[in-house]
């Protein structure tokens, strides 16, 4: 048991020390407005890994949700949230808010 | 009114199905009813702290806040899982043989069973905040139909407490010949699902290279969103398109917390 706490611990502080060298190359940007994603459209490289940066400009808070991208986040009202994504292969990839999922719906589409 | 309950639903199904099986895990104990419910109250109002902070967390560590602070409430759960698992593989059959004359220390029994409180707590407080923050988005958003919201919130939360509860009435029902591994079994798989999402939330906050993405990819066959890729997700870490860090994650887990519970066992037997 103390062997697997010293060993949790020990693998934590390696994945700390490692942010730096994970720096990712592209970065987009996505504005939740209205309960709807600006663009509804995000084009991506494919085979990098991106830095999507979603800034939520509405009052209430919304889940960005992607089954595809294997990626959820909740992004409070009037806050900004950073999820990496990929390295992708080129395809489309839909994400949607799960808070408002009858409008707030769009896609990444990696080329 | 449907919308908010189908999401209350899936966000309480998760914490519900944990605390089944943590019920079912604790069969016997002394106190268990009373230490599993406060684990579920002291969960509901950290969930209403956290959602508060929602905003401020995000922005800690250049963004990564949110990220850190899910990975560490499953970290903790993950080390408090193993924990149970490897003291119930010592002292577990004694505890099942006389339930009541607790021939074992009665102080390190309430310390497992602390470590169980604390993992309810913990489930409720991971889904309790998303739920928390959905539904105060809904009030202030204007909806017209404001009555709809608590009559849907609690529609939602009285069908994922009874799918939890209908798990523990089903786990209940398995053989005494075969109840203690088959919890310590379902305990280990919640361990190492709870692992894997770990390292999906590192991956997502780029602390943690994803080694694949995905390693592979079964949604053709069973989706993260059918209503059995969603239960085996929570039960078993079922997930369609895996890093290959989640994966690594899962085996890891699964191999420490088995080993420890072997070693456990042998100690016992050795001193008995």
């Amino acid at each position: 048991m103390k062997d697997i706490a010293v060993g949790l611990a020990i693998a934590l502080i390696a994945l700390m020390s490692c942010q730096a060298a994970f720096a990712a190359d592209h970065e987009v940007e996505l504005a939740i407005r209205n309960n709807r994603f600006e663009p509804a459209e995000l084009r991506v490289p494919a085979g990098q890994k991106v830095r999507l940066v979603v800034r939520n400009h509405d009052t209430a808070a919304e889940e960005f949700e992607s089954h595809e991208l294997n990626r959820e986040k909740v992004i409070a009202a009037g806050a900004s949230a950073t999820i990496y994504i990929g390295p992708l292969s080129a395809g489309r990839y839909p994400f949607f808010g799960e808070f408002h999922e009858s409008t707030a719906r769009g896609a990444v589409v990696a080329e | 009114m449907f919308g908010a309950a189908i999401i209350v639903f899936r966000e309480v199904l998760e914490a519900a199905l944990i605390i089944g099986i943590v019920a079912a895990a604790t069969r016997g104990q002394p106190g268990r009813s009373r230490w599993l419910l406060a684990g579920v109250v002291a969960g509901i109002a950290a969930s209403a702290v956290v959602a508060s902070l929602t905003g401020q967390l995000a922005n800690l560590a250049d963004g990564a806040g949110q990220e850190l602070f899910n990975a560490g409430v499953l970290g903790l759960a993950v080390v408090m899982l193993a924990w149970h698992n490897i003291w119930m593989s010592r002292h577990g059959r004694e505890l099942a043989r006389d339930a009541k004359q607790l021939g074992t220390d009665v102080a390190s029994g309430r310390r497992a069973m602390s470590a169980m409180t604390l993992v309810v707590s913990l489930a409720v407080l991971r889904e309790g905040s998303e739920t928390a923050l959905f539904l105060y988005g809904l009030f202030i958003g204007g909806d017209n139909a404001r009555l709809a919201i608590p009559i849907g919130a609690t529609l939602g939360l009285g069908l994922g407490a009874f799918a939890g509860f209908a798990l523990y009435q089903g786990v209940l029902r398995i053989p005494a010949k075969w109840f203690f591994s088959a919890t310590s079994g379902m305990i280990l798989l919640l361990a190492a699902a709870m692992a894997s999402q770990f390292a999906r939330l590192l991956i997502q906050a780029d602390l943690l290279p994803s080694l694949a993405s995905p390693l592979w990819d079964t949604s053709w066959l069973l989706s993260n969103v059918s209503p059995l890729g969603s239960l085996l997700h929570v039960l078993i870490g079922y997930d369609a398109a895996p890093a290959g860090m989640q994966v690594a994650f899962y085996a890891a887990t699964m191999i420490l917390i088995a080993t420890g519970m072997r070693q456990a066992r042998t100690l016992q037997a050795s001193s008995s």
